[in-house]
């Protein structure tokens, strides 16, 4: 079984572009299933069950969604085994731009929308340095210029990532990234495995949940940020 | 259909080499990359040494470059606290180095396009196309029929650089060979630029900005130049002036389409331009085709816009998922199209009465000019060709 981990941010696009791709390997016979991770909820499993998809999906809660994926992947890829899965697509909505759920040795693809603006790329973290495929959806709605540019901009922060544009509604673009997934590579190992950037050092009381502010509730690794005091005239 | 006159070197292999050829390099180089991520790669030191480096260092808002001129010399000279805390490892920073500027030579060759083809696939039912297509630089080619017809999929085709894998079975040969595989699979391997009616800039620059961020990506070696040629090629085909510190959101609806048409035919490297039904955009469409024409794009127009069909050196009528029918434009046509023309010129300048606050409540025959003898001659562009068709 293939397992390929898909992020980026909240609706660029993630589940369109799945949608769309494993529509074309699902014509072709292959077996592929997902498993969704998100923060609070996630209507996306519907969608996925409406195009016969098998799903799960996990609620990180008050976890960083790249941290409860990491926990939690190995038994997904257990049960995608049990189905007999040709391919199981990890989504995850990389809220938290310090981490990435990229595993070394797994294909990789970040996804990101030009709505975002030519900015993004030099915003986002890990989660796109570290890929092998950067989508890059909504291009039916912005310049090619701006396309071209974004492009750029995305290769200044990751210039060995194939980079492809995909249409989540008219699924152009779709039909490549199909090849890219069944080109992944298969069996590769978990267990023992590394992720391809380290997750944050620091554990702080909020990290577990505390909401009150002050200073009597930081526990843990706790980082002060460093205020140079302005000289007043 | 026959290799006979596949001209390219038996190294590449047949043009219609299968899928699962295709695939499986693909899949052996994407492994290799694979391969490369996984492990840290030796960090040899990095020069430090010029504006580029100086601009890498500023856009992640690591500290500037004082008098040292490697990476390794500036990275050793940061305090403890930075190089445990920044969230940056010297390897990392050597890897985003080495990303910043190969983004850069990546975008400086642009390869020459001279000849697209598009071998027949087949119809909706399974029955075989009826043609064999061919571009050239500064073809005008028109695709009509009916939405649902397939003209989005021929424009797939092309887009994906198509080799018998998509549902058409068509081919498209590049320089009359396959293309190299993996850019099928890159945003930059694609030849296709694209210009439709939803597309808008989502940018918060001026024009200028913008167009120099542009050329910026391009690598050009004399950006301001290519700028401003954009600029003043919108400005003539917008009708209503704009300058250079005009926020692109501000730009009417014609003047941004100006702007992208005006881009795509100077700045993009793209050599084939796709535009879908600009018809109402308000724009002096002639002009954009000959812009088009004289940068020696192939333009492939849907349109159901009686001056832009007769414009094109040819109409590929699109039927059932499959091309039906060739049509040249027959003289009469082309002597329609100069009247066309000269509709569409009286029809701008009533609605530049009406912007400027005007009436028309003059006699029809003066107002629009019909039957008087107000045609100029006005050839599209003596570039425009008209491009032999496969044999039928
Ligand atoms: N115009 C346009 N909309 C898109 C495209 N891809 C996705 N969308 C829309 O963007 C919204 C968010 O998409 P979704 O797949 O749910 O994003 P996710 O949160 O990343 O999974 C949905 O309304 C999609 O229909 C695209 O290429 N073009
Ligand atoms: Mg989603
Ligand atoms: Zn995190
Ligand atoms: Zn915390």
């Amino acid at each position: 079984m293939k397992l390929v981990t898909v992020a980026g941010p909240p609706s660029s696009g993630k589940t369109a572009v799945i949608l769309k791709a494993l529509a074309h390997l699902q014509r072709e016979g292959r077996r592929v299933g997902v498993v969704k991770f998100d923060c609070l909820s996630s209507h996306d499993a519907d969608l996925f069950r409406t195009a016969d998809i098998p799903v799960i999906t996990g609620l990180s809660g008050n976890f960083c969604p790249d941290h409860y994926f990491i926990t939690n992947i190995e038994d997904c890829a257990a049960w995608g085994r049990r189905l007999d899965l040709d391919l199981l697509v990890s989504e995850s909505a990389g809220l938290c731009n310090r981490c990435a759920p990229h595993i070394r040795g797994h294909l990789a693809v970040c996804v990101l929308d030009h709505l975002a603006g030519v900015h993004t790329p030099r915003k986002i973290g890990p989660m796109l340095k570290t890929a092998d495929v950067v989508l890059v959806t909504k291009g039916d709605i912005v310049s090619q210029a701006e396309r071209e540019v974004f492009a750029f901009r995305v290769r200044q922060v990751n210039a060995r990532a194939r980079l492809l544009f995909v249409n989540g509604i008219t699924g152009q673009g779709s039909w490549e990234l199909s090849r890219l997934f069944d080109g992944a590579p298969d069996d590769a190992p978990l267990t023992g495995g590394r992720l391809r950037f380290s997750v944050p050092a620091a554990v702080c009381s909020y990290c577990l949940g505390e909401t009150e502010i002050g200073e009597d509730h930081q526990h843990g690794t706790v980082r002060k940020i460093q205020i140079e005091e302005a000289s007043r005239v | 259909m026959s290799d006979a006159r596949n001209p390219c070197d038996p190294s590449v292999g047949p043009p219609l080499a299968g899928g699962p050829q295709l695939i499986g390099e693909t899949a052996g180089r994407q492994a290799a990359a694979l391969q490369e991520s996984a492990g840290l790669r030796p960090s040899n030191d990095s020069p430090l040494n010029d504006s580029r480096c100086d601009e890498f260092l500023l856009l992640n808002r690591l500290p500037a470059r004082a008098a040292h001129r490697t990476l390794r010399a500036w990275w050793d000279a940061q305090t403890w606290d930075f190089r445990t805390e920044s969230g940056w490892d010297y390897e990392r920073l050597a890897e985003g180095l080495a990303a910043f500027l190969s983004a850069n030579e990546a975008v400086a060759g642009v390869p020459l396009l001279r000849s697209l083809e598009v071998r027949r696939g087949r119809d909706k039912d399974g029955q075989p196309e009826k043609f064999d297509l061919f571009f050239k630089p500064g073809d005008v080619v028109c695709l009509v029929g009916p939405t649902g017809a397939g003209k989005s999929r021929l424009l797939a085709d092309i887009e994906c650089l198509a080799q018998g894998d998509t549902p058409t079975g068509r081919t498209v040969l590049l320089d009359g060979c396959a293309p190299d595989p993996d850019s099928r699979f890159t945003g930059e391997g694609k030849i296709v630029a694209q210009i439709t009616q939803n597309m808008n800039f989502v940018m918060d620059l001026a024009v200028a900005e913008f167009l120099r961020m542009h050329a910026e990506s391009r690598a050009l070696a004399a950006p301001e130049a290519a700028m401003q040629r954009v600029l003043e090629a919108a400005i003539r085909m917008a009708g209503e002036p704009f300058g250079p510190e005009t926020p692109l959101t501000q730009l009417s609806g014609g003047q941004s389409r100006a702007l992208m048409i005006a881009d795509a035919a100077f700045l993009s490297p793209k050599p084939v331009v796709l535009i879908d039904e600009i018809e109402n955009a308000g724009v002096d469409r002639t002009r954009a085709l000959e812009f088009f024409v004289d940068q020696g794009k192939i333009v492939l127009l849907s349109t159901h816009d009686p001056l832009l069909a007769l414009s094109g050196a040819r109409r590929l009528v699109i039927r059932n998922g499959a091309v039906q029918m060739v049509i040249e434009p027959s003289p009469q046509e082309e002597a329609n199209r100069l009247h066309l023309a000269a509709l569409d010129r009286r029809l701008a300048g009533l609605r530049e009465r009406i912007r400027l606050g005007g009436r028309l409540d003059e006699p029809w025959e003066t107002l629009l000019g019909v039957g008087t003898n107000a045609i100029e001659q006005q050839p599209l562009s003596p570039g425009t060709s008209r491009a032999n068709l496969g044999s039928q």
